[in-house]
Formats: C-alpha cells, sequence, structure tokens
C-alpha cells in the first residue's frame, strides 16, 4: 500500500472518483472498486481479450492498462456503448445473429469490432473483422456468427451514416 | 392435439435466445461479478512437488498475519476424503467412482494438488499469507508415463499397490482368423496431448451462510448437484448445503469436476463469513482437469472390396494424480473406438493408469476424440492402400440403424453418416489453387460417432416444473447449468411451442438447487435429450389441462383445440376462440391444476458381471462428418486451414442458431485440437502454464465453419432431436489431419500438427522418396 493516488475515470459517461495503487490495473479497480462487472477478467495477462475497454474511444486490453493510466479519461463499456432501448447496430446483430453463447467474451468482442467500425471508412472485410477481434478469444461460437454479425452491423452503420 | 406430427410453430427456428439480450449488454452476472457485503477473499496454497510426502505443516504464522480468519489444512476437513461422484444419483459400482480427497494429506500427487486454504480481509492479505504457510515436503520420483506407472516396479502414485485405474476389454467375433483373410492390413500407433479447456471464465465462485443456516454456494459449475459431495465433506445433512449456478462463462467438461465448491464451503463454515474464490489463468490451468493423452494401437484389416473385416485396438490413458471421470471416459473411448463402423471382427483392451502429471477428466469428447483421430486416420490409410476415395471406403462401411456396436448393441435411433459425409465433402466446393510455388493444399474428412445422453448404468433423470400465473405468462423451473449452449432458452422454446405462448412470455428459472426441480448435470451432451424431455412432459400435461377446460368453455372437443398466440383456437372453425389467459384463469377457478412437475428417466440398465464391455452403454448416438481444406508451407510446415464443413444429423433443432453454433463452435474445437492445444509437461510440470504458451486458435486462425444441419427427426430428445455439443467436435481435429496428410503425402500420428511436426514429417519424405507435388 505505498503509494496511493486519487484518480477520476468517467465511465459511459459518468464521472468516477476512487483511490488506487499505482499498479493497480484498470481493470481490478473497475470491477473491485467501481462495480463495472461488465468488464470481464480472462486471463490478467492481455492474452484473450475478455477485459477489452474503449479508453478514449480507442480498445484496449484493461488489464494491461493501469488504472492511473486511465485518470481524467473516459472508459466506455457495452453499457455505454447501447442500452436495451438504445442500442449499438452491433449490439443488435449479435443477439439476433446466434453470435453470443456464453457470452463472456462478448462484451470485449464488442467493443474491439466498435472500434474496428469507428476506424473503418466502409464495410471492412471479413479478413479485416477476424483480424481486429484476433486479440479477443472465444471457445464456444468459432468466430464465425460473430464475424457474421459485425458485417451485418457495419452495413447497418453506413446505410445509417448514408440515411443521416 | 399435440405439437407432433405438424409444421412446428417456434422449433427449430433461429429465434435470439433469451440470454443473449442481457449478456451483450453487460448485465449477465457471472459467479465472480457478485458481491456479498463483508466478503473475506480466498487463495489456495498448491503443491510445488508433482510427487511428494508431506512431513509438516506449520500454519501458525499464516494464521498470525493481518487480516487473516482461517487457515485450514486437511486435519481441519470433516470428511477429507470421499467418493467422486458427478451428479449421479445412482452408484453404478464397478470402479466408476474413485477417490476425491479434498486437501493433500500426508502425499502429494500433481503439482498444483491443494494443500492448505486461507480467507482473509482482502486478496493480497490472503496471498502473503498462503506464501506464509510453511510445508516441509520429502520430494519422491514420480512416474509421468502412463506405459511406465503400469510396469511392475513402478512408483506408487497413490496409496494402492498399483497404479493401475481400470481396464477394459471388447471382444467380438474371431479377430485372428479375419485378419488372415483380409487383403489389406495397415497399422500405426497414434498419440494425442492434454488438452485445457480454456472456457474464458475462470473457476470462480462465492459462498455464504444464509439466514436459516444453509451453507449457499453460488460457483461456476456444470453440476450443481456437487451440493451432495459438499454436504458429505463437511458432515452435514444434504439439504444443508445449496448450490446456485448463475450463467457459465463456458464448461466444456472442465466444470464437471468439483472446482471451487468445497473450498469455499469450508471457509465460509470456518469463518462465518461469506467466502470468494477466483483462480488465475495460470492457477486454473495448473489445478483443474484437462483432457487425457492416450496412447492408441490400431491394426484394421479390409478385403479388396474396401470392407473392413477386423480392428484390433489396444490403448493407454493417462489419469494423472486421481481418477476422477478417467474410468469413465476410457469407456466411452472403448465403445466408439471403432466410430461410426461396421466391424464384425474386433478386439479392444483398453487400461488407464495413475501418474504425477495433472489430473485428467471430461473434455468435450469425452473420450471419443482420441479414438475418431485414430480410426479415422486409419480409414484414409486404407483408403490409400486399397485405391479408393476416402468417401467410398467410408460408405462401404458405414454403421446403419439396426447395426451392432462392438458390445453387440444394435443402434435404434436414425443413422445418417451416409448423407453427412456426401454432404461434407461436396460443400468443400472446388479446390482452392496454392498462393506459392513451396504451398501445397489438401483435403480431407473424417466422420465420427458420439453418444448423447450420460452412462446408462448412472440411471439418469432430469425434472422440469412447467405452470401457467394467472396473467397468462409461464414459469419453467429446471436445475440446468446454463453453459453457453442455450440450455435455459431451449426449453422456454419448447414451452413455448407447446403451450402457445411467444418466448418473450416466458421466465426460466435455472441452476439452484433449493429452488429449481433437479435436472441432473449439464455434460455429456445430456441437457437438451434429458431436461428438453422433462419439459415436454410437463408443457405437454399443462397443455392438456389447458385444452381440456378450452375444449369444455367452447363446446367442442379437446382434441380440437389448438394452442396459438396466446390463444386457444377451434381448429376448422375460425369463430371461436379463447384468450389462454381466460382458460387459465378459468382452471385456477375449478381447482384444475395449471403447472405440471415431470420427470424423465434415460434407459437403465445395471453393469453387469463381466470382463467384456456389452450391450447398451449409453442411451443413444450422434452421427456426422467433418470436413476440411488446408494449405501448408512446405518451407515452414505452417499449415492454414482454407475450409471447414461440419455436417451433421441433429435429429431436430431446437433453436438453429444454436445448434448450428454448437457445430461450429465445436468444429473449431477440433481444428485446435489438431494444430494448436498442448498442455506441455515435464515431469509433471506445466510448462504451457498460460494463454501465450498454451495457444488456441483466434478468428485470424480460421475460415468461416460451413455448418451443414441434416434433420432426421429420429433421435431420442424432444421432437427427435439428437445431442450435438460434444459431437460436433470429435471429427473436426482427424479431418484436418487426413488434409494435412492430403497435402504432404505423409501421414502424422501425433497431435497436434505443429510446424515443427510437419516440417520433420516433409524432411523425412524428403530424404526417403520422390519430392512432395506442388500441386493436385
Amino acid at each position: 500500500m505505498s503509494d496511493m493516488r486519487e484518480i477520476e475515470i468517467e465511465v459511459n459517461g459518468r464521472p468516477l472518483r476512487t483511490t488506487v495503487a499505482l499498479d493497480e490495473t484498470l481493470v481490478d479497480v473497475l470491477r473491485h472498486k467501481l462495480d463495472v462487472f461488465e468488464v470481464k477478467n480472462g486471463c490478467g495477462q492481455g492474452d484473450c481479450g475478455a477485459c477489452t475497454v474503449l479508453l478514449d474511444g480507442a480498445a484496449v486490453n484493461s488489464c494491461l492498462t493501469l488504472a492511473v493510466q486511465a485518470d481524467g479519461r473516459r472508459v466506455t463499456t457495452v453499457k455505454g456503448l447501447g442500452t436495451p432501448e438504445d442500442p449499438h447496430p452491433l449490439q443488435t446483430a449479435f443477439i439476433e445473429h446466434g453470435a453470443v453463447q456464453c457470452g463472456f467474451c462478448s462484451s470485449g468482442m464488442i467493443l474491439s469490432a466498435a472500434s474496428l467500425l469507428a476506424q473503418s471508412a466502409g464495410v471492412p472485410s471479413r479478413a479485416e473483422i477476424r483480424e481486429a477481434i484476433s486479440g479477443n478469444l472465444c471457445r464456444c461460437t468459432g468466430y464465425t456468427k460473430i464475424v457474421d454479425a459485425i458485417e451485418v452491423a457495419a452495413r447497418a452503420e453506413l446505410a445509417d451514416e448514408r440515411s443521416a | 392435439m399435440s405439437a407432433q406430427g405438424r409444421q412446428y410453430r417456434v422449433i427449430g427456428r433461429g429465434v435470439p435466445r433469451h440470454d443473449a439480450r442481457d449478456k451483450v449488454f453487460g448485465r449477465t452476472r457471472y459467479a465472480d461479478d457478485f458481491v456479498m457485503p463483508g466478503t473475506l477473499h480466498a487463495k489456495v496454497l498448491r503443491s510445488r512437488y508433482a510427487a511428494a510426502r508431506i512431513v509438516s505443516i506449520d500454519t501458525s504464522t499464516a494464521a498470525a498475519m493481518p487480516g487473516v480468519h482461517a487457515v485450514l489444512t486437511a486435519r481441519d476437513v470433516p470428511h477429507n476424503e470421499t467418493t467422486s461422484k458427478f451428479g449421479q444419483t445412482h452408484s453404478a459400482g464397478g470402479g466408476f467412482e474413485g477417490l476425491y480427497r479434498v486437501l493433500a494429506d500426508k502425499k502429494v500427487r500433481y503439482l498444483g494438488e491443494a494443500v492448505a486454504l486461507v480467507a482473509a480481509e482482502t486478496l493480497a492479505q490472503a496471498e502473503a499469507a498462503a506464501r506464509a504457510i510453511d510445508v516441509t515436503y520429502d520430494p519422491q520420483p514420480g512416474v509421468f508415463d502412463p506405459v511406465t506407472a503400469l510396469e511392475p516396479g513402478a512408483y506408487r502414485v497413490g496409496e494402492e499397490d498399483s497404479n493401475l485405474v481400470c481396464a477394459y476389454k471388447v471382444r467380438k467375433g474371431d479377430v485372428e482368423a479375419a485378419f488372415a483373410q483380409a487383403d489389406v492390413v495397415v497399422e500405426g500407433e497414434y498419440r494425442v496431448p492434454f488438452g485445457d479447456h480454456v472456457y474464458l471464465e475462470l473457476e470462480s465462485g462465492t459462498a455464504w451462510i444464509d439466514e436459516d443456516g444453509v451453507i449457499t454456494i453460488r460457483a461456476s459449475t456444470q453440476v450443481i448437484e456437487h451440493f451432495r459431495d459438499v454436504a458429505d465433506i463437511l458432515g452435514l445433512p444434504h439439504n444443508r448445503v445449496r448450490v446456485i449456478a448463475p450463467m457459465v462463462g463456458g464448461g466444456f467438461g472442465g466444470k464437471e469436476d468439483i472446482t471451487v465448491e468445497a473450498y469455499l464451503a469450508l471457509l465460509a463454515r470456518a469463518t462465518g463469513r461469506p467466502v470468494r474464490l477466483t483462480y488465475t489463468r495460470e492457477e486454473s490451468i495448473l489445478a483443474h482437469s484437462k483432457r487425457h493423452p492416450y496412447v492408441m494401437r490400431y491394426r484394421t484389416g479390409a478385403t479388396a472390396d474396401g470392407r473392413i473385416v477386423a480392428m484390433d485396438v489396444d490403448m493407454v490413458s493417462d489419469a494423472g494424480g486421481y481418477p476422477f471421470l478417467s474410468p469413465w471416459v476410457l469407456l466411452y473411448s472403448v465403445v466408439m473406438a471403432t466410430g461410426p463402423y461396421i466391424v464384425p471382427n474386433l478386439r479392444v483392451d483398453a487400461r488407464c493408469a495413475l501418474t504425477n502429471n495433472t489430473f485428467t477428466s471430461a473434455y468435450r469428447g469425452f473420450g471419443a476424440p482420441q479414438v475418431c483421430f485414430a480410426y479415422e486416420s486409419q480409414m484414409d490409410e486404407l483408403a490409400e492402400k486399397l485405391g479408393l476415395t476416402p468417401l467410398e471406403l467410408r460408405l462401404r462401411n458405414y454403421l446403419h440403424t439396426g447395426d451392432e456396436l462392438g458390445t453387440g448393441y444394435a443402434l435404434e435411433s436414425a443413422v445418417l453418416t451416409d448423407e453427412t459425409a456426401r454432404h461434407a465433402w461436396q460443400a468443400l466446393g472446388e479446390p482452392t489453387a496454392p498462393r506459392s510455388p513451396h504451398e501445397v493444399i489438401g483435403r480431407g474428412i473424417a466422420s465420427g460417432m458420439q453418444s448423447y445422453g450420460r452412462l446408462v448404468y448412472l440411471h439418469d433423470s432430469s425434472r422440469a416444473f412447467v405452470g401457467f400465473e394467472l396473467d397468462g405468462s409461464v414459469v419453467v423451473r429446471s436445475g440446468v447449468q446454463d453453459i453457453g449452449g442455450g440450455q435455459a432458452s431451449s426449453i422456454a422454446q419448447i414451452t413455448a411451442e407447446v403451450l402457445g405462448v411467444p418466448m418473450d412470455d416466458i421466465t426460466v428459472y435455472f441452476g439452484d438447487t433449493a429452488l429449481t426441480p433437479l435436472a441432473g448435470t449439464t455434460t455429456a451432451t445430456r441437457m437438451l435429450y434429458m431436461s428438453g424431455n422433462a419439459t415436454l412432459k410437463a408443457a405437454r400435461a399443462v397443455r392438456r389441462a389447458v385444452a381440456g377446460k378450452a375444449g369444455e368453455l367452447l363446446g367442442v372437443d379437446p382434441d380440437r383445440i389448438d394452442l396459438v398466440d396466446r390463444t386457444a383456437r377451434v381448429e376448422g372453425d375460425d369463430q371461436k376462440s379463447l384468450p389462454i389467459v381466460d382458460v387459465v384463469r378459468a382452471c385456477a377457478s375449478d381447482g384444475i391444476p395449471i403447472s405440471d412437475l415431470a420427470q424423465f428417466n434415460a434407459p437403465f440398465r445395471d453393469l453387469e458381471e463381466s470382463d467384456c464391455v456389452v450391450g447398451q452403454i449409453h442411451p443413444d448416438y450422434t452421427f456426422g462428418t467433418h470436413a476440411a481444406e488446408v494449405a501448408v508451407d512446405t518451407l515452414t510446415g505452417k499449415v492454414t486451414v482454407l475450409k471447414l464443413v461440419a455436417s451433421f444429423d441433429v435429429g431436430q433443432s431446437i433453436n438453429k442458431l444454436s445448434a448450428q453454433g454448437q457445430l461450429e463452435g465445436g468444429t473449431v474445437t477440433g481444428v485446435g485440437y489438431a494444430l494448436l492445444e498442448d498442455v506441455k509437461m515435464d515431469q509433471g510440470r506445466t510448462v504451457t502454464g498460460a494463454l501465450d504458451t498454451y495457444l488456441v486458435p483466434t478468428a485470424a486462425d480460421l475460415p468461416d465453419v460451413q455448418a451443414v444441419m441434416l434433420e432426421s427427426g429420429g433421435g431420442k430428445g424432444p421432437f427427435g432431436a439428437k445431442g450435438i455439443g460434444e459431437p460436433s467436435s470429435t471429427s473436426g481435429a482427424p479431418a484436418v489431419a487426413n488434409a494435412i496428410a492430403d497435402a504432404i503425402g505423409v501421414r502424422l500420428k501425433q497431435l497436434p500438427f505443429t510446424p515443427e511436426r510437419v516440417l520433420t514429417a516433409l524432411k523425412e519424405r524428403e530424404r526417403s522418396a520422390a519430392p512432395v507435388a506442388s500441386e493436385r
């Protein structure tokens, strides 16, 4: 308990303050101090991607990010991406296309996909989608339906942009 | 009128699963997403040796450390040694149940075996205290190879005189005479590695003592019925322990054994406080069961026209330090040793040995994938020798309904292996052209046979409650564990079909030994078969009551009542109908039950006194075929999977998306087995102890999986469904293996096919024979 620091993180639009040790990871602080349980911890070493969050819009492994690095920044989880009343196209597509089985990877998977879609001008290819989610392990689905869902969501987003 | 015999309204449709919504919006609370006020944190101290005697354990320093509330060793466990159970309600006997030891006592049998438990205010304090426990070990030589372990004079892993866990044999016909008549014989030794399940959700749980003094454990498990084991360990009546399984983040067999439950219960009782325990990934890989490595020797003989006449199989599996499910797994391997083929003359000999490796137990496929790799390699070798295509050889030998397995059991249900194989091969389409001069392309198929439902010796049963509420909504209660296959959603879908209400009107309560009728385990590809049938039975009973009352109210024969869209309609009379809710209220007013608790029993049989495995062993089997196309880089040995097809008879899909999802996911499990996954152990020490060394397939490693789903309607599950969870994986690895052999012209006999192994095989081939063809 050597060096502690008070930090403020904006989680899904809500500023949250907490005191953290300098070596505490973002995933541990989110889950254990801020009750942000939708962020999962599957390995703690950056190998599985279950803990992926958007940090100022970019996908990061929150187990490889120190909590102090998130001080003053925006963290987005699946709860911030969309809600049942106002779902993100990725969330709708994951539900409708059978991309969810046990669901433990879903939160991280959706956020990595969101990061890809935010960076893509058009609809990314299936190979690009596979590359973008290659840091997110899934043991249930075999990935095919996840790629399907991301592709569908990308098309839906593009259609939305065009009609907007 | 029942729903059978007509077009289904909900069954077979790819409706969104009811759990998917909560999962994508981050609302699902898995085992570790749950906090009780005043919770303590637990840590398990694990053995640093694979084989050692425990000379002494001094916990005094640890117990005095700040924040520490309990430090427990074997002597603190009321019943430290029990019989390992896996949710069964009938003791099969015959050596199926071995020793379960909660904490190591006097001797450690594998590295990572639990030695002591700590509970403290913070996780850091618990970890520090665990480190401060002083264990004096006397290291022993150990034994790490199952074949060596069975030799006379081998180091004794346990307390028994022998390391033999079990031995089985099958005898049919006259094997030697048949081999003498065979025109071709192929022979090989095949090896498969340890595997880790790598479910994304780590082992986790919280235990507390509720206001009535009941020890309550909320944990990630495939078997809530370990509550009996926990009660036995604590010396409590079974009704004083409750286990709740929330949504589980993957199981694949690894959460069939007890994991954190007993530790949590012991610590909660010792401290009187809620206690939480979640493994780290390294701890998970070190401490939970592995898939069994096997050494298998196969010899298969066939006539010149491609009929198999005999098979001779010998296999040895590695149980690791404790038996757990090893005897069951080996029995599966023995029964399915010949796969989906007619083998008129058969000899199978199988043994399983204790070693000082990490213990092995259930893993998707449960002994079937190991032998499938061996027999499907043999089939391709036979085809090559006979000048037949792999498909043609298989078509000449597949089992059909009515044909006998090696044990003498005649298949009762639909068998569409021929069709699955033809579809699988066809779905590969046009061959892909090599992308470079040093790339070769190959294709392979592999068919598999896999049981669904548990061993008939276990007298398996499942229960479900289905009932209307007074507003017309529906409640289903069943103690299923939902491990991601849509287990809970599927029973809602069955209920929706029978009661004519939308899925959204149904709430499913699942996975709670105190509040949901016990439904058995989510293992053995049994949940849809068992609990689906129990739900169907209960829903039909409710339907009879509602249709009876509707018929009375509408003045027609109840057989003419159809329940659809929340309405009781009269067939052939559009004018007459009633809202179901009105009928339900009328039933309630008249004292007619609007709910039912039903039990479904699988076929039962007792273990016979015989030195051979004979007769029916499983309720039924699922058949299917995988096909793969691969590219092999002959410079690096790297294998790229270009196409994957899973073609299976699922009987009847309940949820089309979920069934396809099983086919796709299971296939990729097979690809991991073929190319990547290998828990390497060196003298019992896990070398691949994290996910940067134990590699599993990523999205970038794979093509899409084409799922070809056939629906014979001929299964024993609800609406004729067959189980698909494990079968979907069994033949995946050999399909890839056969594709690689087709590409490089050399057959590798040890999984996984790493670039190093492929390259070594290529070099050996170069030295001994003609160069590899650069195109096909």
